[in-house]
């Protein structure tokens, strides 16, 4: 630590840096990587093309079935917000390239700290996608148990789970310094902080940065810039491509097409191998666009124009992998109608368990305050017992 | 038996913890080879290096945050904040962060983080240096908080406040930090469970509950009452959430009288907290009304005024004249 362990920017040679010169907030940089684009074609990148290169067919149709599979779930939960069975839903869609590339980058030993909108990344971790709506439907503030998947909680405070990520990391750093001594050869991890561009004007997400750097910590920061905190356009978060940011701490910073799923996936692959290797941290920003409302509560016609959406749904994450997929002869209408009819199947069995979740007593919510014993929970707790109590005598007494 | 200040008995405190707990380490601002400000952690980077005392960036709310992820992979991070009015930028990781994981994760995930903070006036020193903000998060669900009064106390608690499974705030008595006590490193005592309260003083007349800081002056005022010829009973409260009601309960119940003084603002303080909860307990036990000596409704004020500001032992005499006076 110290100092002397400092990442030099640049040195390493492998990631050319994004320019800042001439940038314009909301503009893509010149540099955004981008492999799969909206034509369906795929280009050449002189670094990422070769982790490209890794993914093969059978990996290709599954970012698709998994994208796929994201969306309808996600329509389905927002019906079920709309029908009253959620008390809120935070839609993805238009992420999903963002979402699905860089949770298949993911290994299982590292761990995902994310926001509150990645339930694609939850859905590659294996998180039972039913569980992901116990916190809108108001029956948990969880929902998952994070160690299963190293998966952690959504947070819904923004930007305090980066810090979180960094002193995880921290703490990877440290236990390998244990593995060492011991002989162990448990695979190298790292640690992915998920957030948006409106996130990043939090300081918590500045002084995650700053430590991260001061520690050289294994820690790749992806920033879903979806271009819109609610209401407010990243025009206003940031004046210059928010991976240029990266730079001021003293690591990489790349800026990737949001939408590509090939190019998420080669630039997140490359980047937690990065962190892994003791390199150090890494800023990722995925430019990309929520196609719909912020959450279910807000309106997007007040605020942005539907040229701007059109103009995004041009540039689709499935039609465009869906159009390379057909034209290299990778799936055919009988692949793409197979995901159709499992999407369905998928959504129906996810409302079928969100309905049949159970309302926990509330004497749940006093084991967990604490865990050790709390002479006060166990106080209000017998007075609770004793209070609810008085109605079952109550009633009895009425029959 | 040794004598040292709380001071170096938080700082004995912590080498043994580091000796004994692989996974503890410490974090915060300066604490490197400076020491710490106070020096609390002085000699402890030479003795266990770098990855067990962190010098950090200048950034409360980085601190705890990353100290909140280190717990998380299984780590017991100890945090310095270097002064009370500094914390206030890591609130919400303590807030709404710390105190709600293992609740959040149904008891999955456990953060031990203990955050220490020297806290409290009486040093001369200028704007943000002297506050005792215990009440803002003792009413925060999820945390523990405790402070010492004494060496013994302050080298066993701070042990003890890094075993707990929970998020632990240890309130340091800044300037008690050079008052010299007793300390047995061997054996705890009756210091041994860290959310009870001791009796430190007998009396019959009234009771005076005071923690951190104001436990010599309650004692003082129970000193100064007992030459008028009034028996006083102190109580060290030590654990500011959870409270030990019953053994102040039990006090009352004995004097008739309760007088709870701290640094902090009066209002919506733990004095009020305490007079409530034992008017619930032992109303019919109270010959007087609780009474609460604290600050002012005002901000810290500047440190030439701030004896005015400060329970004192007249502040305390001039309480229990009245309750005596029911």
């Amino acid at each position: 630590m110290g100092s002397t362990q400092l990442p030099t920017p640049g040195t390493d040679g492998t990631v050319a840096e994004v320019p800042t010169a001439g940038a314009v907030s909301g503009e893509p940089a010149a540099e955004m990587v981008q492999l799969l684009g909206p034509d369906g074609k795929l280009g050449t990148d002189p670094v990422f093309s070769d982790y490209a290169k890794r993914i093969e067919p059978e990996q290709l149709r599954r970012f698709y079935t998994d994208m796929a599979k994201i969306r309808r779930f996600d329509q389905e939960a927002t019906a079920l917000q709309r029908q009253g069975e959620l008390a809120l839903w935070v839609p993805l869609t238009g992420q999903e390239g963002a979402q699905i590339g860089s949770g298949h980058a993911s290994q299982p030993q590292d761990y995902i700290f994310p926001t509150y909108r990645e339930h694609g990344v939850a859905l590659v971790r294996n998180v039972d996608l039913a569980d992901l709506l116990r916190q809108f439907r108001g029956i948990s503030n969880g929902g998952w148990d994070p160690r299963e998947n190293n998966f952690h909680l959504y947070t819904l405070v923004l930007a305090a789970q980066t810090p979180h990520a960094v002193g995880y990391a921290m703490g990877i750093q440290r236990d390998q310094k244990f593995a060492e001594a011991s002989g162990s050869t448990e695979p190298k991890a790292a640690v992915m902080a998920y957030f948006g561009d409106g996130a990043s004007s939090e300081g918590d997400v500045h002084e995650s940065m700053v430590f991260a750097a001061s520690y050289n910590a294994p820690v790749v920061f992806f920033c879903q810039n979806n271009h819109w905190a609610i209401s407010v356009p990243s025009s206003v978060q940031t004046k210059i491509p928010l991976a240029n940011r990266a730079k001021g701490y003293g690591f990489p910073g790349i800026r990737v097409d949001g939408n590509d799923v090939i190019a998420v996936h080669a630039v997140t692959e490359w980047a937690l191998e990065h962190a892994r290797e003791g390199r150090g941290p890494v800023l990722i920003e995925a430019y990309t666009y929520r196609v719909g409302a912020h959450t279910t509560a807000d309106d997007p016609t007040k605020y942005r124009e539907s040229a701007e959406e059109t103009a995004w749904r041009g540039k689709d994450p499935l039609d465009r992998l869906e159009k390379y997929l057909r034209a290299e002869g990778l799936a055919d209408d009988t692949f793409f109608e197979q995901v159709k009819v499992d999407g369905d199947e998928l959504a129906a069995q996810v409302r079928a368990t969100t309905l049949s979740l159970e309302v926990p007593d509330i004497r749940s919510s006093f084991a967990n305050v604490y865990a050790e014993k709390h002479p006060l929970v166990d106080e209000e707790l017998a007075w609770f017992e004793e209070y609810s109590a008085g109605f079952e005598s109550d009633a009895e007494a009425a029959n | 038996m040794t004598t040292m200040t709380i001071a170096k008995a938080i700082n004995e405190g912590l080498r043994a913890t580091l000796k004994n707990n692989p996974k503890s380490l410490l974090m915060g601002e300066d604490i490197g080879p400076l020491g710490g400000v106070y020096r609390v952690t002085d000699g402890l980077i030479k003795e266990f290096g770098e990855h067990r005392v962190v010098d950090t960036p200048l950034a409360e709310s980085g601190i705890v945050g990353t100290a909140i992820g280190l717990a998380l992979r299984g780590y017991s991070p100890v945090c310095e904040i270097q002064f009370d009015g500094f914390v206030f930028p890591a609130f919400n990781q303590i807030t709404t962060q710390l105190a709600k994981i293992h609740s959040r994760t149904n008891g999955r995930c456990t953060v031990p983080v203990v955050i220490r903070i020297p806290y409290g006036g009486g040093i001369g020193s200028i704007e943000h240096h002297s506050e005792s903000p215990e009440a803002l998060f003792a009413h925060t669900a999820g945390l523990r908080i405790i402070s010492p009064s004494n060496a013994h106390d302050a080298y066993w608690m701070i042990q003890q406040a890094v075993e707990c499974q929970d998020p632990v705030i240890f309130f340091e008595p800044k300037r008690r930090y050079w008052l010299k006590g007793e300390v047995d490193v061997e054996n705890p005592g009756p210091s041994s469970d860290p959310f009870q309260a001791h009796t430190v003083r007998e009396g019959s007349d009234a009771t005076i509950v005071a923690y951190g800081p104001l436990v010599p002056v309650a004692l003082a005022a129970a000193n100064a009452a007992a030459e008028d010829g009034h028996s006083i009973e102190v109580i060290d409260l030590r654990s500011i959430s959870p409270i030990d009601f019953d053994t102040v309960e039990a006090s009352v119940k004995k004097t008739g009288r309760l007088i709870v003084a701290h640094e902090a603002p009066t209002f919506g303080g733990i004095g009020g907290e305490i007079a409530a909860r034992i008017s619930e307990r032992a109303f019919l036990h109270l010959e007087a009304p609780v009474i609460r000596v604290g600050g002012f409704h005002m901000p810290y004020p500047v440190a030439k005024v701030e004896e005015d500001y400060l329970p004192d032992i007249d502040k305390i005499l001039e309480a229990l004249d009245r309750s005596l006076a029911y």
